[in-house]
């Protein structure tokens, strides 16, 4: 919940005299509040938190933030179905600690 | 070395640890405070990549897993009252409560809903006007501020139908509390970056000269972990005790000064019970009183709750470092992420749940075993 992920904005509005912005996390897209980074421009980069941008990001670093997080499935984490993922926890069969291949989450998210 | 193919940037990885191998002559013990990197050590086997004199000690940097029971019983509570929509993040739907949690609260007929954002909580309020909507606002200094604004704008736009049960907690105080603690053996700190984004820098140079500790700010890849740990074995082998900027991408010295402001006009500084650990003075923050209307505790009267902590569970002393989390009797036997004793067994960001998953089931007897013996997705 503390990670966040950085994410580059694609539109930049107001909600309710809000300043919000459309924020692309490598295909998933998601409104952000912008209210702390108000000088955020389109096409810049940001470390998006629960929902706000908290700092600026350049480009390289957040793309290879974003490359990492979603070959370790953190993106899946973030922004899948969290009443899916709380399932997993707890409505299927016990997985054996003795068999090292049965490994729980990851193999039940891909 | 076979699992530093893995890493983002193999050569530049070697050369860190090349370079950590060669540098340390001594023991060391090192504590990462943020849950984030404790998952990003265990996943990567960072722990067993580096010398054997240097030592990982897993922090109290989870926010799911210290937050108290007593708050998360008042959570299942208020959840469970008609009229009520209880908005959370997703990490606290299976975080045991004295004998159930949220996702049973749902299925028992609760209106529990899983939210991305705060600001998604006020526009369920704005939506349902004749409801009571309670936002569960847990977290550090990261969200904090977030929390802080959707309070703000309830009251900019005078919706009353919301509130927030609020339990957040600040990194600080809990490093003084762990450096003197009479069971402390932490040297030096990694300090969690994005805590820093926020919070800036400022607050550490005090803590490094009291207590000649460095305090070396670090990201959450791989690379950014072994980058934080070369510049605290440096400072430490040099007998030095600065604050090292390391996630210098992310982390500006004076913070987000607008996030640091709205946390200053919503909140006030409070003790704060830490499930586990105990109350830590100045550790946590409440609603001021100019928002208290906003507070979930004054709006719905909870009272009577027994709680009772799971005798067996020993999160305590895992989230201050004093035992690895397979030292626990009741490790991946009694407690599982499925029967989870504790929440650092189901927090996303707690240590438990990352030895379950990444498979350290066992306690190693020595750093040597065959690195094969890592589980590294
Ligand atoms: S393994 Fe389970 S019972 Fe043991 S400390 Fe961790 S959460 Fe508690």
């Amino acid at each position: 919940m503390c990670l966040a992920v950085p994410g580059r904005v694609i539109d930049i509005g107001e909600r309710d005299g809000t300043r919000m912005a459309t924020v692309d996390f490598g295909g998933v897209v998601k409104d952000v509040c912008l209210e702390y980074l108000p000088d955020l421009r389109v096409g810049e980069y940001a470390i998006v938190h629960v929902g706000f941008a908290l700092q600026r990001l350049d480009e390289e670093s957040a793309l290879k933030t974003l490359e990492l997080f979603a070959e370790l499935g953190m993106l899946q984490e973030e922004f899948g179905d969290p009443w899916e993922q709380a399932e997993q926890f707890g409505g299927v069969p016990e997985p054996d600690p003795t068999h090292p291949e049965d490994v729980p989450r990851e193999a039940a998210q891909q | 070395m076979k699992y530093i193919d893995e890493f983002q940037d193999p050569g530049l990885a070697r050369r860190l640890l090349d370079d950590i191998h060669a540098t340390v002559t001594r023991p060391w013990a090192l504590m990462e405070v943020c849950g984030g990197q404790t998952h990003t050590i265990i996943r990567h086997g960072i722990d067993q990549l580096l010398p054997d004199q240097v030592e990982l000690i897993h922090g109290p940097g989870c926010p799911v897993c210290v937050t108290p029971l007593e708050v998360i019983d008042k959570a299942l509570e208020i959840a469970s009252r008609p009229g009520v929509i209880f908005c959370s993040f997703g990490d606290m739907l299976r975080v045991p409560g004295t004998g159930r949690d949220l996702f049973q609260v749902r299925g028992e007929g609760g209106d529990v809903r899983v939210v991305y954002s705060p600001l998604d909580a006020l526009e369920v309020a704005r939506r349902n006007p004749d409801r009571q909507v309670v936002f569960f606002g847990i977290g550090f200094e990261t969200t904090a501020p977030p929390n802080a604004m959707t309070v703000y704008q309830a009251k900019k736009h005078g919706i009353t139908n919301f509130s927030l049960l609020v339990s957040h907690v600040r990194v600080p105080p809990a490093i003084e509390a762990i450096m003197n603690s009479p069971s402390c053996r932490v040297q030096a700190f990694l300090a969690a970056g994005h805590v820093c984004s926020v919070m800036g820098t400022t607050e550490y140079p005090e803590l490094a000269a009291r207590y000649r500790v460095p305090i070396v700010v670090t990201g959450f890849e791989p690379l950014d972990i072994l980058e934080g740990v070369r510049r605290a074995v440096r400072q430490l082998e040099r007998g030095e005790h600065t604050v090292d900027n390391a996630y210098a991408r992310a982390v500006r010295p004076e913070g987000n000064p607008a996030a640091l402001a709205m946390l200053e006009d919503v909140f006030e500084v409070t003790d704060r019970a830490w499930r586990g650990i105990g109350t830590i003075p100045a550790s946590g923050w409440r609603l001021s009183p100019r928002y208290r209307d906003f507070d979930a505790e004054h709006r719905f009267s909870v009272t009577g709750i027994d709680t009772r902590e799971p005798a067996a569970c020993r999160s305590g002393e895992v989230l201050q470092g004093l035992i690895k989390p397979h030292e626990c009797e009741a490790f991946g036997k009694a407690c599982t992420p499925r029967t989870p004793l504790g929440a650092t067994m189901v927090s996303s960001e707690g240590a438990c749940a990352a030895y379950y998953l990444y498979r350290r089931l066992e306690i190693p007897t020595a750093k040597t075993a065959p690195l094969e013996a890592t589980p590294v997705v």
